[in-house]
């Protein structure tokens, strides 16, 4: 062996510490977090309501909290972003709007949460009158997504050949119908995997609901788009800062159910794109 | 044209039933107004994101300028105290400034060489199998919520913080500089992976056939070539760690103080929102204060992510 080899052995196994050195984290505090929390999780703690000043009882209303704000983020974002991702595939011009529209995507993924947060509370809490409620937490978390669902959207649309569409409008076709039945179809799983990995960011996400939606203790299910809700992260959050005193059983066991909730989306995003791949006709 | 000459001929050859009939022209309507119809949504969406961030930037300017009304703004951009419930109170927004940079500094220290190292990892040296499962671990990493690592943070890494270094509490800069850095991993790791794999294969079969090593040509070669994309990375993730909330929010300690140490309890801009916002009264000066905080960021993070989308479009040339 001479020298420039043992340097590239010497390179490549500092390398794979550096690696091990991030690896190692990941999987502890995983483990860290399953182990101390699922003693905790049982069927009651999923579904009863906290009691005694959250020391007791279950996360129910959190876990339910968290499952309508994910729908009421998808409801909006996803067609919202959907249609603007065929705005800049099939009809956006090289202009300046368009570079306009690409620069705002970037920036948009790159606000912080808690400003959202902020946009949120003026503009949909204070005025639109949506008051702290499950509309105005949505519409604020469908905001924070869109830039991904954008970028994803597109990427599946750019994706599709471009013989397609030509084949569709040589038979006369019009431009929505070309896009309708000969592009959208075969960009769908992209769009979708996409859409649930934003989703599943939204599910986790404490800042932008602090002030929009989430309740400190509500120990009922909401009765409209207008009610509080309580919501899995900022619980966690309310139980592991706000309140002495909480057996730390149980707020493991809502950190798990937590990340048990978001690994499940990504996982199921995980089976799309796995799904699509195989599929997949070109 | 074909279409509605081939149905006035069908209309001619057999009288259609009135509910055929309401039938087709309702597909007739559809046709001629759905198509416009959809067309205008999809233009108008087009539209959208660029209203949302001018919306948001004009709200935050909205209400940070009824705070200059009361409150001068070069006490506010200079001023190096932030005691917003004292009398009179101080909005100065430095101590959150420095806070925030401390913080960030020390988060991208430790992560930029751990992500762009274990990214060339992944990227040059790691056989395909590993590789993989490499990039699901980060992937799993990046969805981790902040929330669950800021709990993990007052309940395992400032007690053994405090433990090591000697502090009077765990809750300091450095601990959430840790955790922030531990999670603007995949930012970094996955934007410097691309860069890494997108540099052409002939700059890499050119210098092997000079007879270079892999490490040499990975080293000299790639690296260099792919350095605006590992900086775009770089930029992104300093944005991540800036716009973080609950992670500091949890962990930092704090304490809205001129830093002077990364081992002493701190606040970050982020913070101050996130903690403050739920004691104020609405229209109250603090209350606008909050928003002033809120544009300074809404400044920073655009400034970072348009540097870093110059970087990335360089990249791609």
């Amino acid at each position: 062996m001479n020298g420039a080899k043992v340097r590239q052995q010497i390179a490549f196994s500092a390398l794979g510490g550096i690696t091990l050195l991030i690896v190692v984290p990941i999987m502890l505090v995983i483990l860290y977090i399953v182990i101390n929390g699922a003693g905790s999780v049982s069927w009651q703690f999923l579904t009863a309501a906290p009691r005694n000043g959250m020391k007791a009882g279950g996360i129910f209303p959190a876990i339910i909290g968290t499952i309508l704000l994910v729908l009421g983020t998808m409801l909006f974002s996803l067609p919202l972003g959907v249609l603007s991702a065929i705005y800049l595939v099939e009809y956006a011009r090289d202009d300046l709007f368009t570079r306009m529209i690409k620069l705002s995507v970037v920036n948009l993924s790159g606000i912080p949460s808690i400003v959202y947060g902020l946009f949120g509370f003026t503009a949909f809490v204070l005025l639109l009158h949506f008051g702290t409620s499950i509309l105005a937490g949505s519409l604020t978390l469908a905001i924070m997504s869109l830039p991904v669902i954008i970028t994803a959207s597109k990427e599946a649309l750019e994706s599709v050949p471009f013989t397609y569409r030509e084949i569709s409008l040589s038979l006369g076709a019009t431009k929505w119908q070309t896009i309708r039945y000969c592009v959208l179809p075969y960009a769908i799983p992209g769009i979708l995997t996409g859409t649930v990995l934003s989703l599943s960011r939204a599910a986790g996400e404490t800042a932008p609901i602090l002030f929009t939606v989430a309740a400190f203790y509500l120990p009922r299910l909401p009765h409209s788009a207008f009610n509080q809700v309580m919501a899995l992260p900022y619980h966690l959050y309310v139980i592991a800062t706000q309140v002495p005193n909480i057996p730390t059983g149980i707020s493991f066991a809502t950190a798990l159910v937590l990340i048990a909730l978001v690994f499940l989306m990504n996982l199921v995003s995980i089976i799309l794109r796995a799904h699509y791949r195989k599929k997949r006709l070109w | 044209m074909v279409e509605n000459r081939s149905e006035s001929i069908a209309s001619r050859v057999k009288r259609p039933s009135a509910e055929a009939g309401a039938l087709a022209s309702w597909n007739r309507l559809r046709r001629r107004l759905g198509e416009p119809i959809i067309e205008t949504c999809i233009k108008l969406s087009g539209l959208v994101v660029v209203v949302f961030v001018f919306l948001i930037f004009l709200f935050l300017l909205k209400d940070s300028l009824s705070l200059f009304r009361q409150y001068p703004i070069s006490k506010f951009l200079f001023g190096t105290e932030w005691l917003p419930i004292s009398d009179p109170p101080q909005f100065g927004v430095i101590p959150l400034l420095l806070g925030s940079i401390y913080v960030t500094v020390w988060a991208i220290l430790i992560c930029v060489p751990l992500g762009v190292g274990s990214a060339m990892f992944i990227a040059e040296v790691a056989p395909k199998h590993l590789k993989n499962v490499l990039k699901s671990l980060v992937e799993i990493l990046a969805s981790i919520p902040s929330v669950v690592l800021g709990f993990l943070g007052i309940l395992w890494l400032a007690p053994a913080l405090r433990d090591t270094f000697h502090l009077s509490t765990g809750m300091c800069g450095l601990t959430g500089s840790l955790l922030l850095a531990f999670m603007a991993l995949p930012t970094i790791i996955s934007i410097s992976e691309d860069a890494l794999t997108s540099v052409p294969r002939t700059y890499r079969e050119a210098a092997y056939g000079l007879g270079a090593t892999r490490w040499q040509t990975l080293w000299r070669i790639v690296l260099p070539s792919a350095s605006p994309g590992i900086l775009a990375a770089v930029m992104l993730g300093i944005g991540r760690v800036v716009g973080e909330t609950m992670v500091v929010l949890m962990v930092t300690g704090n304490a809205p103080v001129m830093p002077k140490s990364i081992l002493q309890p701190l606040r970050t801009l982020t913070a101050t929102i996130a903690g403050e916002m739920g004691e104020t009264v609405g229209g109250s000066d603090h209350y606008y204060a909050l928003f002033a905080v809120g544009l300074v960021l809404f400044a920073i993070t655009f400034a970072i992510n348009f540097v870093a989308d110059l970087f990335l479009r360089r990249d791609r040339k």
